[in-house]
């Protein structure tokens, strides 16, 4: 392991953070083992599941894959932040309003993929929400709820958006 | 009145129910796995209670506080356990008015219950559950005073109510990878490559000089490493694995399902009515088919939480059976049971015996090595695929001969199959990866698989559900393959509905009849045909129908366990590079509805994990290894490849609640089978149902 280095400044969920831990640290243990955010779950370590997104400039990123040190200066928004407060995020409110899981273990991250996807596609759809969520797996096979639920949560924002 | 089972070891109101904290605890031995299960049984308990769901406190799967139920699995939750618990808070309500009759000196016909507050004419008294509590004796059999509502009293029952637990799973931390308790260290196991393969050298003392490292603790072949961080200690243990030489001497067959299909081991008749013997010359129709070893491959790998203090092991744990976890772990260590307490806590979604069990005893051996802390394992992906039991891969074989008047006179169903059920205690055996591998070794036993008189394993529904004079069915366990398998969701009626639907398309087709006449035809139930003719109703009548080149219609029937719930799919298929499902209409009847939203999300989702296995899914092994390691290696279904699914609930009141989780398993892979044979005119009986599949199925 390398030399412990500088502590690593980052903001996450809008509040600006020191972090002192191995920068080469997968920033997924960061959040859950010394950030106390632990809402972002760990499927796979390498990428592939989409369990650990998180927002890294209103990008969707792979925790599990993203050393620590690559995050200095950067913003990192988790699904603790998206609902903020007191006011719960359309589309964590739409999956619950559809009961729109079982186990409820890939959720966060489908949230935080969802999440990026309506920010820079306002006028997503059902096709195009699908093919952000490729990235994202879910064993339970809560799949047409989830779609369903996101699309609700699309469809009132845009309504939101023009009252 | 016949009571539920689980009553018998836990015959008490006080075993399931107390008052308490202005709340009623009820306290169940099934755990939630993601199905639903505990908001049913708290629905249950709140309707005979006349209690809100949120006045509910469920306590589940405790070895210090909740009734044994053994293991949650088989889809029997709400068959045992939630009728279990009906009965409990039945009496409990029983109990608590006849308490208020006599406090307040009236007769009990003049008192209701609401809200936990007793009523006397209709008008509000000064009692309620909570403060007749310390003089309401619960601990009374609940056969003495169970009397649940009827069916037209009920009120709260058969409402698609919110699952309790769902905001928490989505933003919080309810999982046992989230639990960290003072003191926390993490814990990450090295198994042996193989269930055989034994160490030969590992340099501990190096090991335990990697960072972070806290221990190093090995026992025979099994190495556990603990560390004061998560990533330290899996930089360890990867340390570890690269350095780490064994004995492993792999001997297995190139192709293990031909393996399976060809082995000579002992079969068993599980099932014979009637004779297939003196029907030579009559119409005879035949189908093998196959599946692959599959994994539970759940998003979340398995984990635990354990620590020892003062001669003491305590454990959390997503194991589907908190008690017969218990148990084994008393075998491992040598220790009584009742020095053991195991509590579950969530887990990713659990379809089976995965390794949940495994995961336990791995931060129980590795917190012995650091005794009074508590130490965290959770494992890798690449050991969840590798080392977790596998689904097993099977073939089953079905024919049948016709009548002079096109009926089925009889129907042969014989089963090869890795063996199923191979839980910890299964067998008399600890059943648990690392116990195998100890210095006072805990081999894995022979296994029995699952007899029919429990629901079948490799033979769950080999029995065709169809009126036919003539049967008979068989098992051949193959115990030679040297994987590690057990209980995948549905066991073998995953593969022999796909069998028998199959087979019984291939004859409607022979004998251009429609496929949905075909089974009225042999059907007797009217549950089972109502089932039938829901799903194609639902699905607007396409059989017999034009349709578009490259498309084509399925459908799938089964009973499961030929005693429980009925269900029917029908499916659309588009097939061009591979076979992609489009839609598919399902219709169920398990009896009494609790909860209409989690029986159709439990069936949604069946239907696409079994859309997955059938198109997609299967191990990759070499010489006694999992070679699959990670989901490039093992594709599931995808957002962009789940089709529309329609889901229509039949209720039946007046039954028993049969349970649904694994229904549409086998329904739904018969029905793509059908429909893919629809589309490409040849039938593909070697799942999954891949682009080489069907080539290799056209050429033939």
């Amino acid at each position: 392991m390398a030399e412990r280095s500088e502590p690593v400044t980052l903001t996450i969920n809008g509040r600006e953070t020191a972090v002192d831990a191995d920068g080469e640290t997968p920033f997924l243990y960061v959040l859950r083992n010394e950030c106390g955010l632990k809402a972002t779950r760990f499927g796979c370590g390498v990428g592939m599941c989409g369990a650990c997104t998180v927002l890294v400039d209103g990008e969707a990123t792979f925790s599990c894959i993203t050393p620590l040190e690559t995050l200095a200066g950067r913003e990192v928004e988790t699904v603790e932040g998206v609902s903020r407060a007191g006011e719960v995020h359309p589309v964590v409110e739409e999956l619950i309003a559809g009961q729109a899981a079982q186990c409820g273990y890939c959720l966060p991250g489908i949230v935080m993929a969802a999440v990026a996807h309506l920010r820079s596609t306002p006028s997503a759809n059902r096709a195009s929400i699908a093919a952000a969520l490729d990235g994202n797996l879910c064993r339970c096979g809560a799949h047409v709820r989830i779609l369903n639920a996101i699309e609700r949560a699309v469809q009132r924002m845009q309504g939101e958006e023009t009252v | 009145m016949t009571l539920p089972t689980p009553l018998s070891d836990a015959p008490l109101v006080s075993d399931w129910i107390a008052f308490d904290d202005a709340l009623v605890e009820v306290r169940t031995g099934r755990v939630e796995l993601g199905q639903g299960n505990l908001t049913a049984i708290a629905q249950i308990a709140a309707e005979e209670l006349d209690v809100p769901l949120a006045m509910i406190r469920i306590v589940s799967g405790d070895t210090t506080r909740t009734p044994n139920e053994g293991f949650t699995s088989g889809s029997l939750s709400v068959h045992q356990g939630g009728m279990a618990v009906r009965h409990a808070a039945s009496a409990a309500r029983h109990l608590a008015i006849a308490e208020a009759a006599k406090l307040l000196q009236c007769g009990s016909e003049r008192l209701a219950l609401t809200e936990g507050r007793i009523l006397r004419d209709g008008a509000p008294t000064s009692l309620d559950l909570w403060s007749m509590a310390a003089s309401i004796d619960l601990s009374v059999a609940v056969a003495q005073w169970s009397d649940p509502k009827r069916p037209d009293q009920r009120a709260l029952v058969g409402k698609p109510l919110a699952r309790i637990d769902l905001p928490e799973r989505i933003t919080g931390t309810p999982f046992v990878h989230d639990l960290s308790p003072d003191n926390l260290l993490h814990g990450r196991p090295v198994h042996p490559p193989s269930v055989g393969a034994r160490l030969l050298d590992l340099d501990l003392d190096a090991l335990r000089t990697r960072p972070g490292v806290v221990a190093a603790t090995r026992d025979g072949s099994f190495v556990g490493v603990v560390a004061d961080s998560e990533y330290a200690a899996i930089r360890a243990a990867l340390w570890a694995t690269n350095h780490a030489t064994w004995s492993d001497e792999p001997s297995a067959p190139a192709d293990p399902v031909a393996a399976i299909a060809g082995s000579q081991e002992s079969d068993e008749v599980v099932h014979e009515a009637g004779t297939l013997e003196g029907h030579e010359g009559q119409s005879s129709y035949e189908v093998t088919v196959s599946r692959p070893y599959l994994s539970h491959a759940s998003i979340g790998p398995s984990a635990a939480v354990a620590q020892w203090q003062d001669g003491r092991l305590s454990l959390f744990t997503q194991s589907q059976g908190v008690y017969p976890l218990r148990d084994a772990l008393a075998m491992v260590f040598g220790m009584p049971g009742e020095r053991i307490d195991v509590r579950h806590w969530p887990g990713a979604g659990c379809y089976g015996h995965n390794g949940a069990d495994d995961a336990a005893l791995d931060a129980a051996l590795m917190a012995r090595a650091v005794e009074g802390r508590p130490v965290k394992v959770v494992w890798s992906r690449a050991d969840e695929f590798r080392y977790a039991p596998l689904g097993p891969a099977m073939t089953t074989r079905a024919s049948a001969f016709l009548d002079e008047t096109g009926r089925i006179a009889g129907m042969s169903v014989a089963v090869n199959s890795a063996p199923h059920g191979n839980r910890p205690g299964r067998n008399g055996a600890p059943n648990l990866r690392a116990a195998a591998c100890l210095e006072k070794p805990f081999p894995f036993p022979r296994s029995k698989d699952v007899p029919l008189s429990s629901g079948g394993g490799a033979d769950r529904n080999a029995v065709p559900g169809y009126a036919i004079a003539n049967l008979r069915a068989s098992k051949r366990i193959v115990h030679d393959l040297p994987y590690r398998t057990s209980s995948l969701r549905s066991l073998g009626a995953f593969t022999n509905v796909y069998a028998i639907e199959t087979l019984m398309d291939a004859i409607a087709r022979d004998r251009d009849v429609d496929p949905v006449s075909f089974r009225l035809n042999h059907l007797e139930d009217p549950r089972a045909v109502a089932v039938i003719e829901g799903a194609v109703a639902e699905a607007g009548e396409p059989f017999g129908r034009e349709r578009e080149d490259g498309t084509g219609w399925g459908l799938g029937y089964a009973r499961y366990k030929n005693r429980a719930a009925y269900c029917a799919v029908v499916v659309r298929v588009e097939v061009d590079e591979a076979v992609r499902v489009t839609d598919v209409f399902a219709a169920l009847d398990a009896g009494e509805i609790i909860n209409p939203d989690g029986m159709t999300n439990q069936t949604e989702g069946g239907i696409v994990q079994s859309i997955s296995w059938t198109l997609k899914e299967a191990l990759t092994l070499e010489d006694g290894r999992v070679t699959t390691e990670n989901w490039s290696d093992y594709p599931i279904l995808t957002f962009s490849e789940v089709p529309a699914i329609q889901v229509r609930l039949i209720d039946r009141k007046d039954e028993p609640p049969l349970g649904c989780a694994e229904a549409a398993q086998g329904p739904t892979a018969a029905a793509i089978g059908n429909a893919v044979r629809d589309a490409i005119g040849v039938p593909v009986n070697h799942l999954p149902l891949t682009r080489d599949a069907l080539i290799a199925a056209i050429s033939e």
